[in-house]
């Protein structure tokens, strides 16, 4: 069953803050809900659906709902890292269009930067089935899309100058944003002059760390009628995911194959539809894998895709992340999912930048990256529209 | 294991489960031994018992050559833990063995800068002081 058009997303909020030593990880969840009720013209009441994933702590999106107080008859936790927020949307696209729920809250928070431990409890991860045959090698999370890029170009010729060209992008944009954690705009050589912290990704090819959290709200159609906010119908959803493939790995693909074949297939659009793309930037290479891998060009030619200012906002042909991404602005948690979504609705909106607005922003795709590239990750994809 | 083999790397004993058990008692001897399915042939990797092609339970532990090629790799330089920092610079890899199977690994006892794709390796069995061995993979030229 198709979901196309039955949800819009009628809030979002962003957590201005990229340091927040004195809140705790719950508080930030509590603020960014509140912001993004607000922003939809709702309340905590209206909430009858509540969406959390890894970074929530306890008992996940049970201890979140009753610490925020909600109720709500539809609760759901489903972690996949990164993308988890994109994933929420879908699910409760499809619980809309079952008539199960009219308002859905889906928040993300965490403090990686002043709070210790990232997200992921790591109980949980010693006793995967993996866990013996992968924790002996030193392997960080840059490692495992390091080999990812060392592999992409050997095989398709790709380089760390094109690479760089994803950051240059990111931090043109970035500038223009009074919140971005970085705002330098930076040349392609400072990225290769910067620290290499995993061959062949430099210091500069790695999204930033940041305290922080965002927040959606996700209505029905009869909701979306009733508020004064300008809605952002979703027209298209996918998920998809890639293993190991037991053993018989491949680094040179993701998971968004599938996720965007399928998002583009629900809304009935092609690649060269998309006006504004929010595409998951935990790493330079996850967005020239990313952009290959959703259609924007073949396979094996994101280097040269990129290059001449490709991605940047207004008049590359393909503008992407507005607001800096998780490579300059924020990616709160170590999760980029959510920020994503919102970014692509303020350009839907005409609310990003007047620097980096679309001229006439029609049709935008996000995209969420979750776990490690290509080898145990799980990719979401939404394509949002504006109301007619 | 005959010859008592260390790398610079840290070893640190595994915990085996009743799945695994096997996998890591030949380790100790010098041996990568995986469970190949009886059925359709398929050696997962990681190691298992039940096939995941064809869903079989009946999976023999067999031998490996413990020779292979590397898929692909990244020499790690920093932002790693505290355990890991004083071994910097390491080499993280892909290596497929010649049987098929491709396992996260080390590349050991080389000149990190001169690692490439597709170059052969053998593998080592790095000692972890309580009868398992961790597998790391060296250069064979």
């Amino acid at each position: 069953m198709s979901v196309r058009g039955v949800a819009h997303i009628a809030g979002v909020f962003e957590h201005p803050l990229r340091e927040i030593p004195e809140k705790t990880v719950p508080q930030i969840h509590a603020e960014v809900a509140v912001g993004a009720l607000a922003d939809a013209g709702l309340s905590m009441a209206d909430v009858d659906a509540y969406y959390s994933a890894g970074d929530a702590p306890g008992f996940g999106a049970l201890s979140m709902a009753d610490y925020l107080g909600l109720d709500c008859h539809q609760l759901d936790d489903t972690e996949t890292g990164g993308s988890s927020y994109l994933l929420h949307v879908q699910h409760a696209a499809q619980a809309i269009a079952a008539g199960q729920i009219d308002v859905a809250l889906i928040t993300l928070a965490g403090k990686p930067r002043t709070g210790g431990a990232g997200p992921g409890g790591s109980a949980r991860f010693s006793s995967a089935p993996e866990a013996g045959f992968e924790n002996h090698f030193g392997m960080g999370v840059i490692s495992g899309y390091a080999m990812a890029a060392t592999r992409h170009m050997h095989e398709f010729g790709t380089t760390s100058a094109q690479l760089a060209e994803i950051k240059v992008a990111a931090s043109t944009h970035a500038q223009h944003n009074p919140g971005a954690f970085l705002q330098d705009v930076v040349s392609v050589d400072q990225v290769l002059e910067s620290r290499m912290i995993s061959d062949p990704l430099h210091l500069l090819d790695a999204c930033v760390i940041t305290d922080g959290g965002g927040a959606l709200v996700v209505v029905s159609e009869a909701v979306a009628k009733t508020l004064d906010r300008h809605t952002i119908p979703v027209l298209g959803t996918g998920f998809g995911f890639k293993g190991t493939n037991s053993g018989r790995v491949d680094l040179t693909y993701t998971g968004a194959r599938t996720s965007g074949a399928a998002a583009f297939d629900e809304a009935q659009v092609t690649p060269d539809d998309i006006d504004y793309a929010s595409i998951y930037d935990s790493f330079t290479i996850t967005v020239l894998v990313t952009i290959e891998d959703l259609g924007f060009c073949e396979k094996g030619k994101g280097g040269e895709f990129v290059l001449d200012g490709a991605l940047q906002a207004p008049f590359g042909k393909l503008p992407f992340n507005t607001d800096g991404g998780g490579l300059c602005n924020n990616h709160p948690a170590n999760r980029g999912g959510m920020t994503k979504v919102i970014e692509a609705v303020r350009q839907l909106r005409g609310e990003a930048h007047a620097a980096v607005q679309v001229p006439d922003c029609q049709l935008a795709l996000a995209h969420g990256t979750g776990g490690s590239m290509a080898t145990r990750m799980g990719s979401a994809t939404l394509i949002l529209g504006r109301d007619q | 294991m005959t010859d008592s083999y260390q790398s610079y790397l840290p070893a640190k004993p595994p915990h085996p489960t009743i799945e695994t058990q096997p996998f890591w008692d030949a380790t100790a001897q010098g041996r990568i031994d995986l469970a190949k399915c009886d059925v359709c042939g398929f050696i997962p990797f990681y190691p298992r018992l039940i096939c995941p092609d064809c869903q079989s339970t009946s999976m023999t532990w067999t031998t490996m050559s413990g020779q292979g090629t590397i898929y692909s790799y990244s020499v790690t330089r920093a932002g790693v833990s505290r355990t890991w920092k004083e071994h910097l610079p390491f080499v993280l890899a892909y290596v497929q063995l010649d049987e098929g199977p491709m396992m996260l690994t080390n590349i050991v006892d080389c000149d990190v800068d001169a690692v490439e794709i597709g170059a052969p390796v053998t593998a080592v069995f790095d000692d972890t002081g309580e009868g398992t061995a961790i597998i790391r993979f060296t250069p064979l030229n």
